[in-house]
C-alpha cells in the first residue's frame, strides 16, 4: 500500500491536522513560558519587565498554592475512589439479568451528558441548599439540622456534584469492557471447578484491570481542570477552601490580571497534568498496534 | 451460554438496578419537575412531587427574559461548527495515518493525545491576550477555533481507529480501477464510514455543548452559550428555582438526547480505542 | 496487447530484501501463474506489478511501454482481489460500474458493458444487490465483472479462490478458464496451490524467497523439475526423496520418485518395508510405508490395494521415473 506517490499524498493530507495542533501547542505554550518570567500585569500596561524565576518562586510559596494542591489532590483523589470503586459495583450490577436493562442503562448513564454549569447550579441550590434544598429537607425530615453544604464542607460538596458526573462514565465504560470478557472463559473455569468468588477474582477482575486503569488516567486528565463546578458554586472559597490549581491560575490571571504569576502557575499545571499524561500515554499506545 | 437465574434473583436486581439507576437520574428528574412549578411550588416546605399546577410560564419568562434563544443558537453553532470544522481537517489525516503508515505515524497519533492533555490554564493567558487583540473575544467564530482545536484530537483518533476495520484491498481495488486520491476518498473510504464518521460527529458535537472552560473565559454576553448562560445564574439575585430549572432543562434536553444514542461509540472515543 | 516484461526488479522492506533481482517475460494471451509456499514473495511481486507498491529497483514494462512509476490507475490492469474488494455500499451494477465511472465514460456505454458483463456472469438478477447479500461465488464473479468492464491489458488475480468452499473452487477455477478462453488475454494468478498452478496456467513460476526457481508450462515442471525444491512442491501427494546409499546406487546425492510411480505388491519387490498409515479412497489408496534405512515412503496405488496398518510390503519404482539430484539440490540430467 506503500508507493512514493501515496507517501507523499499522505504526508500533504496529515500537515494542516499537525500544523493546526502544532501551532495550538507551540504558540501559547511558548507565550506562557515567556510570560512568567516576565513581571506583567494588565492593569499597569507597559511596565513589563523580566523577573527570571521569581513568579515561580512567589507562585510556588504562596500558602493559597500550598492549599490549592491539596485541594487538588483531594478532589481528583476523592473522585477517582467514588468513581472506580462505585463504577466496577454498577457495572457488576447493571450487567446482571434484570427486566429494563435499556432503560436503567439510559437512567445511569445521564449524568454524564449534564454540562458542568447546570449539574453544579441545581447541586447547590436545588439539594444542597441550607434553606431551601431538598438535603436540608431530608435532615429535617429525619430530625437533624441541616448542614450548610457548600459553606462548612466545600471541597467535598464539590467532590460529590463531580463524582455524579463521571460515575456514569466509569461505569459505562466499565460495564463495556465487562461485557467483552468471553463467556467461554467464564465457563471453562467453572469447569475447571472455580466458584463464584473464584471466577471474579481471577478472571474478571483481572479483565477489568486494564479498563479501570484507562478509566483512571483519563478522568484524571479531566480532573486536573475541573473549573466550571468552583467558579458556579464556591468561587474557590471560603477563603482557598475549595480552590484548586486550575481556578487559583485563572483568579490569578483574569480576576487579579497578575499575567506573570498565572502563566507560572499555569506552566506548574502543565508539568504536573504531563506526569499524568505519561503514564496514560504508555498505556494506550500498547494498544495502538494491537 | 444458559445461566441458571431464578426469577426471584431476577426480580431482586430489578429492584436494585431501578433503584441505583432512579438515584443517579433523580437529579435530572427533580429539575425537569420543578422547571413545571411556579417559584412558589418550587421551595415549598415539604417539597411537592408530582401534585401541583403544572405550567410553562417559566419556559417563557427565560426566553423573555435574557434571550434564551439566541445562547442556544450560540451553543447549536459553535458546537456543530467546531465539530465539522475539526472532521474536514481530520478525515484526511485520519485517512493518511490510518492507509499509509510510516515510521513515524505512532509517534504523531501519540503526539496529537498529548495535545490533549495540555491543561487549559496553561495556555489561558496567551489565548485570551491573542484574542483580545485579534477581537476574537466573545465572538461565536473565536469559541469555533477553540473548540475545534481542542478536540481534533479526539476527532483524528476516532476516525483513525474506524478508518482501520476498512479493509486496505478495497482502497487498492479502487486504485486499480482508475481512481484518483480525491475520488477514492469521496466515492469509496468516506460512504465505507459513514457510521464512523457520524458517531464521531455526535460525540464532538456533545463534548464541544457541554465544554466549559473556554466557552466561560472567552465569552460575555453577546457570543456566550449555554454554559456560560446558565452560569449566571450563579449570582444571588438569579435564584430562582424554576426558572434556572427551565434553562438547565432545554441546556440538557437536546444533548441527552444524542447522547443516549451514542452510548457505545462514546466508551471507544473517550478512550481512545483503548477500549471497545 | 498484454505481455508484460520484469527487468531486474528488486523489492526490499526497510532492510529486508523481498525480491532479489528477478526478471520475467509475461506474453500475449498467456495464462501465467505465481506459485509457492507462502511468504515467497508471490503476492508482492503481483502487487509490483499492479503498482500498488514501488519497486526499489529495476524496470517493468507493459506492451512495451515503461510503466515502472506510473500509479496503479495509469496502468491498465485490473486485479480480484483475495477478499473480493467489493465496496459494500454500492450495488452489484455499481460496483462493476464503478471503474468505466472512473475512466469518465458515457451513461450508455456504462450500462451496455455492465448489462454485458453481468450477461457473461450470469449476474442480471443480482445487479440491484448489495454485496453483503451475495454469496461467496456471486461475490467473485462481480469482482471477476468489475474486472472484465475495462477491458484491461491483464488481468491479476491474487488468490481469488482461497475463501471459497473446495466443491466452489473447482467450479470457479472452471470458470476463470473458460474466461480466458473467451477473452484472450493476459492474466497473471498468484496461488499457494499447486492444484490450481497444474490445472490453470500455461505457464507456471515456481517463487521461493523471492527467488524464481523454474519457470514453465505444468507438465515440463512435473516431469522434469529443475531441482530438489521444485520436484517437491509440484504434485500431489509429494515426492519421496531418499538419500544415502541407495542414492549413490544411480550417482546422486539424492533421488526422488513420486508415489504414483512406486508399483505396491505383497510378494516382492525392489525395497520391503511395514505399512505405517493406509488411507482407501476407493478410486486410490494412499499409503505411508516405513522402509527402514530408506526413511518413510509415500505410495499411491490406482484403485483399492488390499493392505492395512502392519503389513509387510514390497515397492518398486519405475527406474525410468527417478529423479536425481547433486548435494546442492540441482537436479542431474
Amino acid at each position: 500500500m506503500a508507493t512514493a506517490h501515496s507517501k507523499t499524498a499522505a504526508r500533504l493530507m496529515i500537515s494542516p491536522a499537525v500544523l493546526l495542533l502544532l501551532g495550538w501547542m507551540l504558540v501559547p505554550l511558548g507565550m506562557t513560558i515567556y510570560f512568567s518570567l516576565l513581571r506583567y500585569n494588565l492593569l499597569m500596561p507597559g511596565m513589563e519587565s523580566f523577573t527570571g524565576l521569581d513568579n515561580y518562586r512567589y507562585f510556588l510559596t504562596d500558602p493559597a498554592f500550598y492549599a490549592a494542591f491539596k485541594n487538588t489532590l483531594l478532589l481528583v483523589g476523592g473522585v477517582l475512589l467514588i468513581t472506580t470503586v462505585g463504577g466496577v459495583l454498577l457495572a457488576l450490577l447493571l450487567d446482571q439479568d434484570f427486566w429494563g436493562q435499556g432503560i436503567v442503562r439510559i437512567l445511569t448513564i445521564a449524568p454524564f451528558f449534564v454540562m458542568p454549569t447546570v449539574s453544579a447550579l441545581v447541586w447547590k441550590n436545588m439539594f444542597m441548599n441550607p434553606v431551601n434544598g431538598l438535603f436540608a429537607y431530608l435532615f429535617q425530615a429525619l430530625g437533624l439540622e441541616p448542614y450548610d453544604w457548600l459553606g462548612s464542607a466545600p471541597l467535598f460538596s464539590i467532590i460529590w456534584m463531580v463524582s455524579w458526573t463521571w460515575l456514569p462514565f466509569a461505569t459505562l465504560i466499565l460495564l463495556t469492557a465487562l461485557q467483552s470478557l468471553d463467556r467461554e472463559q467464564i465457563e471453562a473455569a467453572e469447569m475447571d471447578g472455580a466458584g463464584a468468588l473464584a471466577r471474579f477474582f481471577y478472571i474478571t477482575v483481572p479483565h477489568l484491570s486494564r479498563a479501570a486503569t484507562v478509566v483512571v488516567l483519563i478522568e484524571t486528565i479531566f480532573l486536573l481542570s475541573v473549573f466550571a463546578e468552583i467558579l458556579v458554586t464556591t468561587n474557590g472559597g471560603p477563603g482557598y477552601a475549595s480552590t484548586n490549581i486550575t481556578y487559583l491560575v485563572y483568579a490569578q490571571s483574569l480576576l487579579q490580571f497578575d499575567v506573570g504569576g498565572g502563566a507560572a502557575g499555569g506552566i506548574v499545571a502543565v508539568v504536573l497534568a504531563n506526569i499524568v499524561a505519561i503514564f496514560l500515554m504508555r498505556m494506550i499506545g500498547k494498544n495502538l498496534d494491537a | 451460554m444458559s445461566r441458571r437465574s431464578s426469577t426471584r434473583r431476577k426480580a431482586l436486581m430489578t429492584v436494585l438496578a431501578w433503584a441505583v439507576g432512579l438515584l443517579l437520574f433523580f437529579p435530572i428528574l427533580w429539575t425537569v419537575l420543578t422547571s413545571f412549578k411556579t417559584e412558589a411550588v418550587a421551595i415549598a416546605d415539604p417539597p411537592v412531587w408530582f401534585n401541583f399546577d403544572w405550567t410553562l410560564e417559566n419556559y417563557a419568562t427565560v426566553q423573555e427574559r435574557s434571550n434564551y434563544g439566541r445562547h442556544f443558537w450560540n451553543s447549536v453553532v459553535v458546537s456543530v461548527g467546531s465539530t465539522l470544522l475539526g472532521v474536514i481537517i481530520a478525515v484526511p489525516a485520519a485517512w493518511a495515518m490510518a492507509f499509509v503508515p510510516g515510521k513515524r505515524t505512532r509517534d504523531i497519533l501519540m503526539w496529537m493525545l498529548s495535545t490533549k492533555m495540555l491543561p487549559p490554564v496553561g495556555v489561558l493567558i496567551p489565548i485570551y491576550l491573542i484574542f483580545r487583540n485579534l477581537g476574537l473575544l466573545d465572538t461565536r467564530i473565536g469559541l469555533v477555533i477553540v473548540l475545534m482545536l481542542i478536540n481534533l484530537p479526539i476527532i483524528v483518533w476516532m476516525l483513525y481507529t474506524y478508518f482501520k476495520e476498512i479493509p486496505g484491498e478495497i482502497l487498492e481495488a479502487s486504485r486499480m480501477d482508475g481512481a484518483g486520491l480525491r475520488e477514492e476518498i469521496l466515492y469509496v473510504l468516506t460512504p465505507m464510514a459513514v457510521p464512523g464518521i457520524a458517531s464521531t460527529l455526535l460525540l464532538n458535537v456533545i463534548l464541544a455543548w457541554n465544554e466549559a472552560f473556554w466557552t466561560l473565559n472567552l465569552t460575555a454576553a453577546k457570543a456566550a452559550p449555554l454554559t456560560a448562560f446558565i452560569a449566571s445564574y450563579s449570582s444571588p439575585e438569579g435564584l430562582f428555582y424554576a426558572k434556572l430549572s427551565a434553562a438547565s432543562t432545554m441546556a440538557i434536553a437536546p444533548i441527552m438526547i444524542l447522547g443516549w444514542f451514542s452510548q457505545k461509540q462514546l466508551v471507544r472515543g473517550l478512550t481512545f480505542g483503548a477500549v471497545k | 496487447m498484454g505481455s508484460i516484461t520484469l527487468s531486474k526488479i528488486t523489492k526490499t522492506f526497510g532492510p529486508k530484501e523481498v525480491i532479489p533481482p528477478l526478471d520475467l517475460q509475461i506474453n500475449e494471451g498467456e495464462f501465467v501463474v505465481f506459485v509457492g509456499p507462502s511468504g515467497c514473495g508471490k503476492s508482492t511481486l503481483l502487487r509490483l506489478i499492479a503498482g500498488l507498491e514501488d519497486v526499489t529497483s529495476g524496470q517493468i514494462s507493459i506492451n512495451g511501454e515503461e510503466v515502472t512509476l506510473a500509479p496503479p490507475a495509469k496502468r491498465g490492469l485490473a486485479m480480484v482481489f483475495q477478499s473480493y474488494a467489493l465496496y459494500p455500499h454500492m450495488s452489484v451494477k455499481k460496483n462493476i460500474a464503478f471503474p468505466l465511472k472512473m475512466a469518465k465514460k458515457s451513461q450508455s456505454e456504462i450500462d451496455e458493458k455492465v448489462t454485458n458483463a453481468a450477461k457473461v456472469l450470469n449476474l442480471t438478477e443480482y445487479l440491484d444487490h448489495r454485496p453483503g447479500q451475495l454469496s461467496g461465488g456471486q461475490r467473485q464473479r462481480v469482482a471477476i465483472g468489475r474486472a472484465i468492464v475495462r477491458e484491461p491489458a491483464a488481468f491479476l488475480f491474487d488468490e481469488p479462490l482461497s475463501n471459497l468452499d473446495a466443491a466452489l473452487r473447482v467450479n470457479m477455477r472452471a470458470e476463470i478458464s473458460d474466461l480466458h478462453r473467451q477473452l484472450e488475454t493476459t492474466m497473471i494468478y498468484v496461488t499457494h496451490d499447486q492444484v490450481e498452478a497444474m490445472t490453470m496456467a500455461d505457464k507456471i513460476v515456481v517463487l521461493q524467497a523471492g527467488r524464481i526457481e523454474q519457470v514453465g508450462a505444468p507438465l515440463e515442471l512435473y516431469e522434469t523439475p529443475r531441482n530438489k525444491f521444485v520436484a517437491g512442491f509440484i504434485g500431489s501427494p509429494r515426492m519421496n526423496f531418499i538419500e544415502g546409499h541407495e542414492a549413490a546406487k544411480h550417482d546422486a546425492h539424492t533421488i526422488g520418485i513420486r508415489p504414483e510411480h512406486l508399483t505396491i505388491s505383497t510378494e516382492s519387490g525392489a525395497w520391503q518395508g511395514k505399512v505405517g498409515l493406509a488411507e482407501h479412497l476407493g478410486s486410490d489408496t494412499f499409503l505411508r510405508v516405513d522402509a527402514g534405512p530408506l526413511g518413510e515412503l509415500t505410495v499411491r496405488a490406482i484403485g483399492d490395494v488390499k493392505v492395512k496398518y502392519g503389513d509387510t510390503v514390497f515397492l518398486s519404482p519405475d527406474p525410468s521415473k527417478i529423479h536425481r539430484f547433486d548435494a546442492g539440490g540441482l537436479a542431474l540430467r
